[in-house]
């Protein structure tokens, strides 16, 4: 909320900063994807050369050039290599122009990079979000004033984008660039974004509007002729709004979406962190009623707060507005085939003034010569070579005789033999290529060597140094690196989630990949011997990258070679079959897959819930083996048990079940002699786990169950225990005050966070119906993120009891944030209920009574004892004998009942005495 | 012309009970004192589509329309009056007379269709883009006409999206998604292999299926036969044509796309999308035929919309709101429809009328041949029919009247509908309510709202 009355002060006083604020923008110098590997494992991708210039140099070109005056470059991989280039280069002199670097490692996607600016607190009024792989000529004044305009009437309107009218292949449904095709529905009036969609519903034969949206506006545009330009005029909400959403990741699919569908939190996580501070603070204070009171207080500011933030979200319908931009050029290098595309349209002179012949930045001077030919100054050129149209040739570079070229780029400092044959291909720098070699749509980096009479078939990617053997045959769509692949990461579904293309995978293999590198460099000569010779030919180096089997039959589509006619005629087959179908089907029926893994995937979650209990039991006995023979301690246990009781979608009564079979197992196994040693046995470890038995115990059907489930036990499978059933123990435990609260302070932490979980999942289940899966695999994530947090802050905390309460009262904080994310549909009652309801157990919980052993160490209540006994009343003579064994027990705890006081310490003593 | 025009005048329409019965079926509901199905015939005749087949449900009705018919354009029109069992549904009543149907393309037209639309307009789109199916839209109402009841005007704004939902290409010829407001549950589905083919795609809110289409037969025909599911033109066989407009079924039978499909494989494809550009007489090739030649053979067919200018008027008689709606309309504001000629005071006063002393009857009023008014009477914004007899003192405002309707003295009368035949008697004061054939309201009863039929029915 505070962030909110920052953007809204922000705003008032926009209207007279207007003026005098200097344009910022946001250059993300890191794409989050992995679209260019091999060749990003070595270099960054805004540093890759395009027709010769670096791409960073076009977007910073292009941006000083519409008026932008200050560039905040955002560096993630290797951001080392960035900042040296940037450093090196001449943008930190320009006047009227600054740019400043931020460097992370930590961040996987660009909704971890706003986050972080955020912090910095380096934006002051509307800013322009861009990547640093985008090429553009488009003037900003227009569409910055549209934007202020609309900002002045509408609070709300916090993003402009920019898109221009390009029609997707209806065959390969995507469009010259490459990307996949997209619709969007925008107003035709106002021009504000209703719906947008790109391949992530790729299957679906039907785009479903919200029937709602037509009630403002009398008509809708439905697009498929868009092209997204990733420019995007943003107001400084966005970066807020980034932060308050902490699992947004992907611009597009995340926070746009997520604007769309209005599924937006506001500001959740800064009274979190308040309460958080303010609790660490009170923690200092010794006394656990201290702490009891403070998370107390903390628990009715989070509802206060969470209130509050509810009503606050009720009325914020953020909007986005697009932009459409006709004459001017703007696209963004997302894959092999952009680069192929814009590289093109660069030496065609669409993207003016930012060509060849044109110095603008760091590129050396070309003579722009008929048919689109561009040549650097000092090139030697035998008489008999041929060079074609629309062809780049850079400065020191030799090439043979009887050589063709045509449709490329050649870098600088290149030697090209004779009888070479290149088409279409892009050629580094300092690339050496032998007499009669064939190239053919390739992409060719830096200090590469093709040896002579090898042939490069279409598709080929040749990365940093790699050397391809004498009349070496590389196969179409082949990726050849120094570099081996980094073995492949197993799907993690927190990953797929996120995005496939933004990625942990991505930051952890670069890093390995790094290693890799600089161990490949410096043992290279080592390491050829060791070179697969036959896998590049006689004489190569490099490893062939095997093309993930998930992309493989995708790989046509992105890569920078021509479509094949085959892949054509077999996706014009696919286009026809759907069509089949929709027509077969009616219209609504999605043609494959999309709805139909749906349904399994929840068949399969029930099927597991029913089928694991089992498991479940396994699970938790085999965490607690661990526990106890690696020392881990009780509440990282704790921990560990919820999260697993969260992941097998459990109750805590089953926990409470599988936690005292696991107890009661651990005894069974220690060696013992006699009855009585393996009930001493049990005794200890019960009283050594009590607190982690006790965590589970908050109600009298938990309790039950823990009968139960000894019950059940000593029926089936440890029949030694049955003598021991309602044997009463004699020593004595007084349970010191301090440590009730404690616990019970945990229990109520988790139980409140479990509950309000549970109540997410369940209102949130019903309001997005449609979207079921991701609601669970959202829970999921946040579920896993948030008790990683907990867990290892409880580590950072070295006193256990301290830990303890803080583990217990962020699980609060926890359970309260969820309150804050489904608040959209929950009622205050229900908050207020349960924050009775924890009242009320708090001093109930306080009146533990202290009987036979669990009894005795505050694990099962009389009431559940007597229950029990009333639920086997009606039951047979065979299911009594454990009811009738402790008989006494129950009869005398119904004495003691009666006779009940308020000093229950007392009485207790006494009572056992 | 080749059009053969099949004027739906069908459905006994229960939303208008108490105003239509057996004696008085819903094309023959007089408005301005004329059948409405003479609206929807004349304006065919205007258009010079002759060739007419009337078809109504049920045999009784089918007899008073014929009869009606055959007294009134017996030398005008080729009117041919087919009857068909009750409760069957426009598709079931085209399949009942497809016999009849013969020429190459099919006019359909609901019989309750008051406009001024000139249907020869959508017959020449039809023709022009070689459509398979060609429907026409009108402006929606943007809500109830400023004077009428206030429950009307609150019911549109209230519940937006009951009118249709229309996607249209950019050159708003194509129709490309077609559904009713009311009927969708939530979600507007489109199919993304139409938006492919497209691009853009307009959806609107603001227009109306009028009610009027034009069919090819031999395709109208076919999917009659292979749907034999399909009960209503507008609900199941448009939106199917709609759909499988780029993967049609239909067509490839025609012979007409026979002949075509053999040009193509011998000229190159852009010849054909050139020659097709200038057969078709349009400016730019339409997305079926780029998507056409993207495709081995010409597998798609069209769906066209004609879209009637904002200043025209169409509405249908659905509802008895609509009923009072179209009779103020016809006397109003669309006057030019009535086919009558208005006198100086902007009325229309039969000759034969008789007005009592200081009987005022105010503009955009109608009174019918031979009615009788008492004294100091007033009429607003009314229509009173023929041979009333309407006693002193009496106010009628916004209402209409029918014939042979005797009024007491001292009555007054607001927006109300009153049937033929029926008797009022002294000192009732009526108030939105509609009062069936036939009734007698007693002297000195107030009403409010009400529908007032006989018991019998």
């Amino acid at each position: 909320m505070g962030a909110h009355r920052k953007g809204a002060t922000r705003i008032s006083e926009d209207s007279e900063e207007l003026a005098r604020v200097p344009l910022q923008a946001i250059l993300l110098a890191d794409s989050f994807a992995t679209k260019f590997r091999p060749i990003t494992l070595e270099r960054p991708k805004v540093l890759l050369p395009l027709v010769n210039v670096p791409m960073l140099n076009y977007t910073l070109a292009w941006l000083e050039s519409a008026g932008v005056e200050e560039v905040i470059v955002f560096c993630c991989a290797h951001s080392k290599q960035v900042i040296d280039f940037l450093e090196s280069s001449e943008w930190f002199s320009q006047p009227n122009f600054s740019v400043t670097m931020i460097e992370s490692h930590h961040s996987v996607s660009a909704g971890d990079a706003l986050r972080l600016i955020y912090e910095r607190n380096v934006i002051h009024g509307d800013f322009i979000l861009i990547s640093g792989d985008t090429v553009s000529n488009m003037p900003l004044t227009q569409v910055l004033q549209e934007h202020r305009e609309r900002r002045k009437k509408d609070a709300n309107a916090v993003m402009t984008m920019v898109i221009k009218r390009s029609k997707p292949s209806p065959i390969t449904r995507q469009s010259r660039l490459g990307t996949d095709e997209l619709f969007m529905a925008i107003d035709p009036n106002t021009k504000q974004l209703l719906y947008y969609e790109d391949k992530a519903d790729y299957s679906k034969g039907v785009i479903s509007l919200d029937k709602l949206l037509l009630v403002d506006n009398a008509s809708i545009s439905l697009h498929n002729d868009i092209q997204d330009c990733y420019i995007d005029i943003c107001s400084p909400e966005v970066l807020s709004l980034f932060t308050d959403n902490f699992d947004y990741q992907h611009l597009r699919r995340h926070f746009v979406k997520g604007l769309l569908l209005d599924d937006v939190c506001v500001a959740p996580t800064r009274p979190l962190l308040l309460a958080k501070h303010s609790y660490l603070m009170c923690g200092h204070y010794d006394g656990s009623s201290a702490n009891w009171t403070c998370s107390l207080l903390v628990l009715a500011f989070l509802i206060a707060n969470s209130w509050g933030i509810h009503l606050f979200c009720q009325i914020m319908g953020y909007k986005i507005f697009t932009h459409e931009i006709h004459s001017s050029y703007a696209a963004r290098i997302e894959n092999f085939r952009s680069y192929d595309a814009i590289s093109k349209d660069i030496i065609q002179r669409w993207t003016y003034p930012f060509v060849p012949d044109v110095k603008f930045c760091g590129n050396s001077a070309t003579k722009l010569e008929r048919q689109g030919m561009y040549r650097a100054t000092e090139v030697v050129q035998s008489r008999s070579a041929e060079i074609g149209p629309f062809t780049v040739i850079g400065n020191g570079t030799t090439i043979g005789s009887n050589t063709k070229i045509s449709n490329s780029v050649v870098g600088e400092m290149c030697t090209i033999g004779s009888n070479v044959s290149i088409e279409g291909s892009y050629i580094w720098n300092n690339v050496a290529i032998e007499d009669g070699c064939k190239l053919m749509h390739a992409i060719i980096c830096d200090g590469v060597t093709v040896k002579s009479g090898a042939v490069l078939e279409p598709g080929v990617v040749l990365s940093f140094k790699v050397v391809i053997g004498q009349q070496f045959v590389v196969p179409s769509y082949s990726k050849v690196s120094l570099l081996q692949q980094p073995t492949k990461q197993d799907s993690d579904e927190e990953l797929e989630y996120a995005d496939n293309s933004s990625g942990i995978v991505e930051i952890s293999s670069i890093t390995d990949a790094e290693d890799q590198s600089n161990g490949a460099m410096t043992s290279q000569s080592l390491e050829e011997k060791f070179q697969p010779t036959d896998e590049l030919g006689t004489g190569g180096v490099g490893y062939v990258w095997s093309i993930c089997e998930g992309s493989h039959e995708e790989e046509w589509r992105h890569s920078i070679a021509p479509i094949p006619a085959d892949k054509l005629a077999e996706a014009m087959e696919s286009t026809e079959e759907d069509l089949d179908l929709i027509t077969q089907n009616g219209s609504v029926l999605p043609p494959s897959g999309e709805l139909k893994p749906d349904s399994n995937d929840s068949d399969d979650d029930n099927e597991d819930s029913r089928d694991d209990s089992v498991d479940f039991e396994k699970e938790v006995e085999l965490t607690f083996l661990r526990a106890v023979h690696e020392n881990i301690k009780e509440d990282h246990l704790i921990l560990e048990v919820n999260s697993l009781r969260l992941s097998f979608n459990k109750i805590f009564a089953d926990c409470a079940g599988a936690i005292f079979y696991s107890l009661m197992k651990l005894a069974l196994e220690t060696p013992h002699n006699s009855p009585s040693e393996l009930c001493n046995n049990a005794l200890s470890v019960i009283t050594k786990w009590k607190k982690l038995l006790k965590s589970y115990l908050t109600d009298i059907d938990e309790q039950i169950e823990v009968i139960l489930k000894f019950e059940e036990m000593c029926l089936e499978s440890a029949k030694e225990f049955s003598p021991l059933f309602a044997k009463v123990p004699g020593d004595d435990i007084v349970v010191p005050s301090g440590t009730v609260y404690k616990h019970s302070c945990l229990l109520l932490a988790l139980a409140s966070s479990m509950m309000t979980l549970w109540q997410f999942s369940f209102f949130h289940g019903i309001r997005l119906q449609g979207n079921c899966w991701q609601t669970t695999m959202k829970c999921r994530r946040n579920h896993t993120m948030l008790f990683k947090t907990a867990a290892t802050d409880a580590l950072l905390d070295s006193s256990s009891g301290e830990a303890n309460c803080f583990a217990a009262n962020l699980c609060l904080f926890l359970g309260v944030l969820f309150f804050t994310y489904f608040l959209k549909v929950a009622m205050v009652a229900t908050i207020f209920g349960l924050f009775l309801g924890n009242l009320l157990a708090l001093l109930w919980l306080g009146q533990l009574r202290i009987l036979w052993h669990l009894y005795d160490k505050d694990l099962i209540q009389e009431d559940a004892v007597l229950k029990w006994d009333d639920e086997k009343k009606d039951a047979d003579d065979y299911d009594k004998v454990f009811v009738k064994q402790s008989e006494k027990f129950i009869q005398w705890l119904r004495e003691a009942s009666e006779e009940e006081d308020e000093d229950e310490d007392a009485k207790n003593d006494s009572g056992r005495s | 012309m080749d059009f053969q025009v099949v004027v739906l005048a069908g459905d006994f329409a229960n939303k208008l009970i108490p105003l239509v019965s057996k004696e008085v079926p819903k094309a023959l509901l007089p408005v301005a004192n004329r059948p409405v199905l003479s609206y929807v015939l004349e304006l065919l005749e205007q258009s010079n589509l002759k060739d007419l087949i009337v078809v109504v449900e049920g045999q009784d009705a089918a007899v008073r329309v014929g009869g009606w018919i055959s007294g009134a354009y017996v030398d005008r029109l080729h009117v041919e009056v087919a009857a068909v069992p009750e409760d069957v549904g426009t598709a079931g009543a085209l399949r009942a007379i497809a016999h009849h149907l013969t020429a190459k393309d099919i006019m359909v037209v609901s019989g309750d269709l008051v406009s001024d639309v000139p249907p020869g307009a959508v017959a020449a789109a039809h023709r022009r883009h070689d459509a398979v199916v060609t429907a026409m839209l009108c402006s929606a109402p943007v809500s109830g006409p400023s004077d009428s009841g206030p429950s009307g005007g609150k019911d549109k704004t209230k519940k937006p999206g009951r009118y249709n939902l229309i996607g249209l290409d950019p050159t708003k010829q194509f129709l490309l998604y077609i559904a009713t407001g009311a009927e969708l549950e939530k979600d507007i589905r489109i199919q993304k292999s139409i938006l492919r083919a497209v691009g853009q795609m307009e959806i609107r809110a603001d227009l109306m299926d009028a009610h009027l289409y034009a069919f090819k037969r031999s395709v109208l025909q076919e999917v009659l036969d292979q749907k034999d599911t399909f009960q209503s033109l507008r609900q199941d066989v448009l939106p199917y044509l709609v759909r499988s407009q780029l993967k049609s079924k239909v067509l490839l039978n025609g012979t007409p796309q026979a002949e075509e499909n053999g040009n193509e494989k011998i000229n190159s494809q852009k010849n054909q999308v050139l020659m097709s550009r200038i057969l078709a007489n349009a400016s730019t090739p339409s997305f079926h035929e780029l998507y056409d030649t993207n495709g081995s053979a010409r597998r798609s067919h069209k769906c066209c919309v004609y879209i009637a200018s904002d200043s025209k008027y169409c509405v249908r008689l659905n509802s008895i709101q609509a009923f009072s709606d179209i009779n103020r309309d016809i006397i109003g504001e669309a006057s030019h429809l009535s086919g009558y000629s208005f006198s100086a005071h902007n009325n229309i006063i039969h000759p034969s009328a008789e007005l009592g002393a200081k009987t005022t009857v105010g503009p955009h009023c109608m009174l019918g041949e031979g009615s009788q008014m008492g004294d100091k009477c007033s009429v607003k914004r009314s229509v009173i029919g023929r041979h009333c007899r309407i006693g002193s003192n009496v106010k009628v405002a916004n209402s209409v009247i029918m014939n042979h309707v005797t009024i007491g003295d001292g009555c007054s009368i607001q927006g109300s509908v009153i049937c033929s035949n029926v008797q009022v008697q002294e000192r009732v004061v009526l108030k939105d309510c509609q009062v069936g054939a036939g009734f007698v309201v007693t002297a000195g009863s107030e009403c409010k709202g009400e529908a007032l039929a006989k018991k019998d029915k």
